[in-house]
């Protein structure tokens, strides 16, 4: 239970899957510019991330790697992620039209997103042991918490930006890019927190209940 | 035979694909800490960019159009996948650097927008010239980007001491944050600089209308996206 709790940690925090490892910039840049449409954009990434990772990660351990074919990793991937995403959208739309016209147009956006494949390939590679599927699982919801989070404390940075007075050459996209450098300089605040929270709690007492 | 080299002149500079067009921005931040992994990246891009264009352009009246981002998206992995063995088999230590990235390449814009913008419409010939000229551009932007982080993240350039004991590298360049910022600084340079020159439209867009790709009554802004939903 520990461990789970350690990777959803630091999927979120320490390893954000768009200030740290650089993915899904486009969406990050390009949708953030309003919280609402932040959040909905959030919530289908971490929705189509987890699923994905339940549909390959059994495709990649039960039949490529066993048959010596783990170099088709990245092209089936992306055709099993592509089609899927096509198929939930159809359900979506046929069975909870609510959900659909919330979330339907950003799941097409996110069908070639490289955080939802990067995600997934990185999955393969760290948790290919036996039984890790639900580590995978977990990583992937905690990479598309992380997502959600930074798009949305990205989309408040963005609001506060509109009404400010900026050099002509920086307005739009460079100015958002330095908002994005200090956000980024934030999560670096947590780094080694999650080692100092899940450690200190089974060797000594943490420092703030001496 | 000029036209030719316009279309190789306009990838490098006029529509350089990272700091005109704003597009491949996941890779441009993920690798560019250090020159040699920028040059890396950029030879890998390059061919596969030469390549699928190339293939694309050859097959643009087989393929149906309906079917075609798929068609294009498995000629692209096809080439992503060859990259990727040959470099884990002669240069390891770039493979090991650039890691995930390199199969992300298949998701790279860059590649999937020429595919659709140009590769789709022209001989195979001068596909092939637009592939190289937009590789090009994209490898001399990050190798730009990589020697600013590097020389000032490290106080190295591929991997020589350059600080001459002179200045203290500042660690924070070589982080995530330091990318963003030295990708928006170049960004607002590149504006500046056709700003100086009296070009229109200098606004950089993070938008569709650049790859073609997409929906665009739907389009929220980013990628080549609704691919799938037309395909």
């Amino acid at each position: 239970m520990k461990e789970l709790l350690v990777i959803l940690f630091s999927a979120i925090l320490t390893d954000n899957v768009v200030l740290s490892r650089f993915m899904g910039i486009c969406p990050f840049l390009g949708v953030s510019n309003k919280t609402k449409s932040a959040v909905g954009m959030g919530i289908a990434v971490i929705l189509v991330m987890t699923v994905s990772t339940i549909v390959t990660y059994p495709i990649a351990t039960l039949i490529l790697i066993p048959n010596g074919l783990s170099f088709l990793n990245t092209i089936v991937f992306i055709l099993v992620i592509a089609s899927f995403v096509q198929l939930v959208e159809m359900v979506l739309k046929k069975f909870m039209p609510p959900l659909y016209s919330a979330l339907g147009i950003y799941l097409p956006l996110i069908t070639t997103n490289c955080a939802v494949l990067g995600i997934t390939l990185i999955n393969i590679e760290d948790f290919s042991g036996m039984g890790e599927f639900l580590p995978a699982i977990v990583n992937a919801i905690g990479a598309g918490v992380g997502f959600l989070m930074a798009m949305v404390i990205f989309s408040g940075v963005r609001t506060r930006l509109n009404c400010k007075k900026i050099p002509k050459s920086f307005q739009g996209l460079p100015i958002s890019l330095v908002a994005a450098a200090i956000v980024a300089i934030s999560f670096m605040g947590f780094s080694g927190v999650i080692d100092g929270i899940f450690s200190s709690a089974s060797e000594s007492i943490p420092f703030f209940l001496k | 035979m000029k036209d030719k080299l316009n279309v190789l002149l306009n990838g490098i500079i006029r529509q350089n694909p990272v700091l005109v067009l704003v597009l491949g921005t996941c890779p441009t931040l993920a690798v560019t800490t250090m020159a040699i992994n920028a040059l890396g990246m950029g030879a890998a891009t390059i061919f596969v960019l030469v390549c699928s264009n190339l293939v694309i352009s050859l097959l643009r009246n087989i393929i149906p159009n309906t079917v075609r981002i798929p068609c294009y998206i498995v000629v692209i992995s096809t080439f992503v996948t060859v990259v990727g063995l040959v470099m884990e088999a002669y240069l390891p230590s770039i493979y090991n650097a650039l890691g995930v990235f390199l199969p992300l390449i298949v998701v790279n814009c860059i590649i999937l927008g020429r595919a659709e913008m140009f590769a789709s419409k022209n001989g195979p010939l001068v596909s092939a010239i637009d592939g190289l000229s937009m590789g090009l551009g994209f490898t001399l932007t990050l190798f730009l980007m990589a020697t600013i982080r590097e020389v000032m993240g490290f106080g190295t350039f591929f991997g020589m001491d350059v600080t001459f004991g002179v200045f203290q590298p500042l660690s924070i360049m070589s982080q995530p944050a330091g990318g963003f910022f030295v990708f928006g600084t170049l960004m607002a340079l590149s504006i500046f600089i056709q700003e100086k020159r009296g070009k229109e439209n200098i606004k950089r867009t993070l938008s569709c209308e650049q790859c073609g790709l997409c929906d665009k009554a739907k389009c929220e802004g980013c990628e080549h996206n609704n691919a799938e939903v037309q395909a």
